[in-house]
């Protein structure tokens, strides 16, 4: 039916956009004969991972193209006027009015001079022929609509005032101000915390369906696409790979390049298997292989793929540029296996090796440390930071020092060879106690133990590089964690030299060679400078210097979260190869709960500096027992129910300066009382589960 | 060595700033002109027709002769004389390399020295910070001419007759007091940035101790303004040295800077001699216009955003 009503009407048609961008070294092709449609009241996901073009498709279907890229070939229609050669007069016209628009970063989507109200009331007069109070009462009518509070009041605020989920509903009111046919959103909810990308992501879905609006989102999220969209469209390197009906094309993929990013996403429901890598990375602009562009990744490659350049062609209920389909097709020749789970294999990802796990130990490790002599000890561990005004104007204006909570006693054990994850949105204090553990951070209060002996008089003693040695560190940047004017042998055997681990250079020499080895780099990579890497070689260059001291403990901040997620299942796996060929211990910090499922034995929530819940991994992900936690794993969205409603979560972290009182997740909390109001919850141990929650502890929770 | 690996000279050459340079006429212009006067300035006591300093070979006589295409002018002066009878294309040449010298060594030492404090004051923060960009903030406040006339004053007053043999220390120093300020700063900001980069806090967790951070790690990473800055501000040293000279505090008459001979000529300019200050004011135009172009085509072509 889909496909009819997309016949019949249209709304936004590209075909055949090419996307050059002239540079001195030739023209690079970002876009190659992308072409889609969609109908009126349709949502069509774009995804695919970092340099597919989907944010360029996009840009070019709302007139934003960045010189010096340009329009090609191809064209552009909405609702069966071309608009890809427009003037800037007719494209204004077109925008805002017909089409609005959504990006990634709600800060700087608003201009911070004016009044939410002052820029939702321009917007409307641009396209409205309506008078200044009736302006202003639309504008009160469309806050309220996408669910900000006390919107009269509120629309005379300034984007500073609104927080960062209510900034993006301020975004999507400007968007939707015109009342307009096709909102084409990139990467809407990309900078927000799980909680609040929920409520986003149900809040732009409800909008559109009310008012017909057909939405282009562009995103890397395969949940959020999944929960979302009625259509998806997979691209990679500026082609379109498969696009089809999103049911389809998750579970159904026709592409092996689908098949494999569908596989290659840690998923919340599902079992501890090694995720499924695809070796490589996305090609550059200016060396995209010939032929199929991801055949040289791709496991199935037949010697056409890499000759010719397959095109979109029908298969099930979608398209697909794929020669395996004709492969498929031509299966029916003599002496080629014919039968279907034969040619179902043949798109299917390969690989799969359990991540063998002692689940027993892990239960053991978490709940009671003692049992085995835990590596990492953490007892009682704050640190607060100072975030007073300068003392000048403290005094001129009479404030108090003003201290930031950062992290505010955690107590938790790392058992030796074992996986500790510890997740939270933003700003709960994650990082902060990654740092503590390594040194960068003095704690304001409480100890670190590792090994027995008292982590941070050992940094400042003598004894500090030994220390140092067995204690390492991967970041979160690729990009930021490499210095771009060293090259990687330099890099890596900076360490080495460091702690006089080689006596000579020609010895730093091999050992580095030999750590590039470890990480799946090579002798050949030793003379070469970071920005020639991509952003999973990078973290790789970054596992092979924390590596290069030999230590026993690593602390790894967010280490996948900048990452695609083929790259990610990639450096995850070799995170857990190395675990086991190494016998390395690690601090896990994530805000991807599947994540943080995938790799570790047991998993502590943080909330505003605190754990709010520390359990065995299992049994977190079974049984959550905090209201927090339920919420977070909640929020996820997931990729096997399409189309799940689930229950609204509600209100964003609260200003840590001015913490809540009692239980400080009280205000979102579904369960809480006077008590939670006013007591403080301490951690105690529930069936195999520490948790901070006078409800669960009350027995309330259920 | 571009010799030895001939693909080293072709990479060199196709590299995105040579690229940049060869496709900016004002860049190759300036680039020529500053390349002139140098060799003009350097290359001064080999080939300039005539040595200002040697007083046996003044004749008073050939003084205040006009450029050689008027009609009372002379071959052998080109650009005429002034009023002891110095040959003004000699004199321009030996000034500029004075001007050029004292530019770049000022230059030079402020970039030592406001690199130094502003890595320092960016990586520690705290009171180190405040003392160092206080003291940034009080220079500041001062118009730099005012700073290098008092240096120049109380160097003066207290080397009384060791003026001569201290003048250009004291004009390179007090240029250079007034000129680290800036490059304090923009390395503090820059090193700001830099130190919460990861790359920074990884070398920390290796113990690697902070003063090779700041070296190794730091110091490679905030120098591509100061390069840009540094450009400038030879420019400017040049024309503050010729200020100082003009005031009379700067290089003495005994060996003359461009300020000098601008404040030599001035004293004709209005008898109708124009060529003994007007030449020398055309060159120091002309240096400081072609540094000028060279650094802000620098700037231009290290910023990324308008590549």
């Amino acid at each position: 039916m889909r496909m009819e009503l997309d016949r019949a009407a249209p709304l936004l048609q590209v075909k055949d956009l090419v996307v050059e961008f002239p540079t001195r070294r030739g023209v690079l092709r970002a876009l190659d004969g992308v072409s889609f449609s969609v109908a009126a009241g349709e949502v069509l996901g774009v995804v695919g991972e970092s340099g597919a073009g989907k944010s360029l498709t996009g840009a070019s279907i709302i007139g934003l193209l960045e010189p010096p890229g340009r329009i090609a070939s191809g064209g552009i229609w909405f609702d069966g006027q071309r608009i890809d050669n427009l003037d800037p007069e007719g494209l204004r016209r077109l925008r805002g009015r017909h089409i609005g628009a959504i990006f990634q970063d709600p800060l700087t989507s608003l201009n911070p001079l004016y009044s939410v109200g002052q820029q939702l009331v321009e917007t409307i007069q641009a396209h409205l022929p309506v008078s200044a109070h009736e302006a202003r009462e639309r504008a009160v009518a469309l806050l309220q609509e996408t669910g900000i509070a006390a919107a009269r009041e509120r629309l005379d605020h300034y984007p500073h005032q609104f927080s960062g989920g209510m900034r993006q509903r301020v975004v999507i009111a400007l968007a939707l101000a015109a009342e307009p046919r096709l909102i084409v959103a990139d990467e809407p909810t990309t900078a927000l915390d799980v909680s609040v990308q929920a409520q986003i992501i149900g809040l732009l879905k409800r909008l559109c369906r009310e008012r017909g609006a057909a939405v282009v989102l562009i995103t890397h999220d395969m949940g959020v696409i999944a929960e979302t969209c009625d259509r998806v469209a997979v691209m990679y390197a500026g082609r379109m790979a498969e696009i089809g009906p999103v049911d389809a094309v998750i579970h159904r993929s026709a592409h092996p390049y689908s098949a494999g990013l569908m596989a290659s996403i840690p998923d919340i429901d599902g079992d501890n298997d090694r995720l499924h890598q695809i070796d490589g990375s996305m090609p550059r602009l200016n060396a995209i292989p010939t032929g199929c562009a991801y055949h040289p990744r791709c496991a199935h490659a037949l010697p056409r793929c890499a000759r010719q350049r397959p095109e979109l062609q029908a298969v099930g209920q979608g398209l697909a540029a794929c020669w395996l389909i004709d492969a498929a097709a031509l299966a029916a020749a003599p002496g080629l296996d014919q039968s279907p789970s034969a040619i179902a294999a043949l798109r299917k990802p390969h690989g799969g090796m359990a991540w063998v796990r002692d689940e027993t130990q892990a239960c053991a490790s978490a709940v009671q440390p003692q049992a085995i002599a835990p590596l990492v000890q953490v007892r009682d561990l704050a640190r607060h930071f100072d975030v007073s005004a300068p003392w000048l104007n403290r005094m001129l204006e009479r404030q108090p020092r003003q201290w930031l909570h950062a992290v505010d006693g955690v107590d938790f054990a790392i058992a030796r060879g074992h996986t500790m994850a510890l997740v939270g949105e933003s700003g709960c204090g994650k990082s902060t106690v990654a740092r503590l553990l390594v040194g960068l951070y003095q704690p304001t209060r409480g100890q670190v133990q590792f090994d027995g002996q008292d982590a941070h008089a050992a940094f400042g003693g003598r004894d500090a590089l030994a220390l140092r040695r067995r204690i390492q560190m991967i970041f979160q940047d690729p990009y930021a964690s490499l210095n771009p004017r060293w090259t990687v042998g330099d890099v890596v055997a900076e360490p080495l030299l460091e702690h006089a681990l080689a006596p000579t250079r020609a010895a730093a020499q091999e050992a580095v060679v030999g750590l590039l080895q470890s990480v799946g780099l090579g002798a050949a990579d030793l003379g070469k400078y970071p920005h020639q890497f991509s952003g999973g070689q990078r973290q790789r260059i970054s596992i092979a210097r924390a590596l290069a001291t030999a230590p026993e403990f690593l602390v790894c901040d967010e280490p996948t979260s900048a990452l695609d997620v083929s790259v990610q299942a990639q450096v995850l796996n070799l995170m857990g190869d190395l675990q086991r060929a190494r016998g390395l211990t690690y601090l896990f910090i994530s805000h991807n709960l599947a994540v943080v499922r995938h790799v570790s034995d047991q998993v502590g929530v943080m909330y505003l500096g605190r754990l709010v819940e520390l359990a065995p991994t299992r049994r977190l992900f079974a049984q959550p027992s905090h209201p927090y936690t339920r919420m977070l794993i909640d929020a996820i969205p997931r990729m096997r129910d399409h189309g799940r409603e689930r229950t609204p979560v509600q209100g964003e972290v609260p200003n840590p300066l001015q913490p809540p009182s009692g239980c400080s997740f009280h205000p979102r909390c579904p369960l809480a009382n006077a008590r939670c109001r006013s007591e403080r919850p301490v951690m105690l141990n529930i069936g195999g589960a520490q948790v901070a929650c006078h409800a669960v502890q009350e027995g309330r929770s259920t | 060595m571009s010799q030895a690996n001939p693909s080293a000279w072709a990479r060199w050459w196709d590299s995105d700033l040579v690229h940049s340079f060869r496709h900016s006429p004002a860049a190759v212009v300036a680039a020529l002109l500053a390349t002139l006067c140098v060799l003009a300035a350097v290359l001064a006591p080999w080939i300039a027709p005539h040595n200002p300093f040697d007083l046996a070979t003044l004749e008073l006589a050939d003084s205040r002769l006009p450029p050689a295409w008027l009609e009372t002018g002379m071959a052998k002066y080109w650009l005429g004389t002034d009023d002891q009878g110095r040959d003004i294309l000699s004199a321009l040449m030996f000034g500029a390399r004075i001007s050029l010298l004292v530019g770049l060594s000022s230059v030079a030492l402020s970039v030592l020295l406001g690199v130094s404090l502003g890595l320092w004051a960016g990586f520690w923060g705290g009171r180190w910070d405040a003392i160092i960009m206080r003291t940034c903030d009080v220079m500041l406040s001062f118009p730099a001419i005012l700073v290098a006339l008092l240096i120049a004053g109380v160097g003066r007053a207290l080397f009384p007759q060791a003026h001569e043999a201290l003048a250009f220390a004291v004009l390179i120093a007090s240029i250079t007091l007034t000129g680290w300020v800036q490059y304090a700063r923009t390395v503090r900001g820059s090193t700001l940035v830099e130190r919460h980069k990861e790359y920074v806090q990884a070398a920390r967790v290796t113990g690697v101790s902070a003063v090779r951070i700041m070296r190794r790690h730091v110091l490679p990473n905030v120098m591509g303004p100061v390069l840009v800055l540094a450009t400038i501000q030879v420019a400017t040293a040049i024309i503050t040295e010729a200020t100082l000279s003009f005031l009379g505090v700067g290089a003495p008459p005994t060996s003359p800077s461009l300020g000098t001979l601008i404040r030599v000529g001035n004293d004709y300019l209005f008898s109708g001699e124009w060529w003994i200050t007007i030449f020398p004011g055309l060159m120091l135009v002309l240096i400081s216009l072609s540094v000028n172009l060279l650094g802000d085509w620098l700037r231009d072509a290290l910023n990324p955003r308008l590549r």
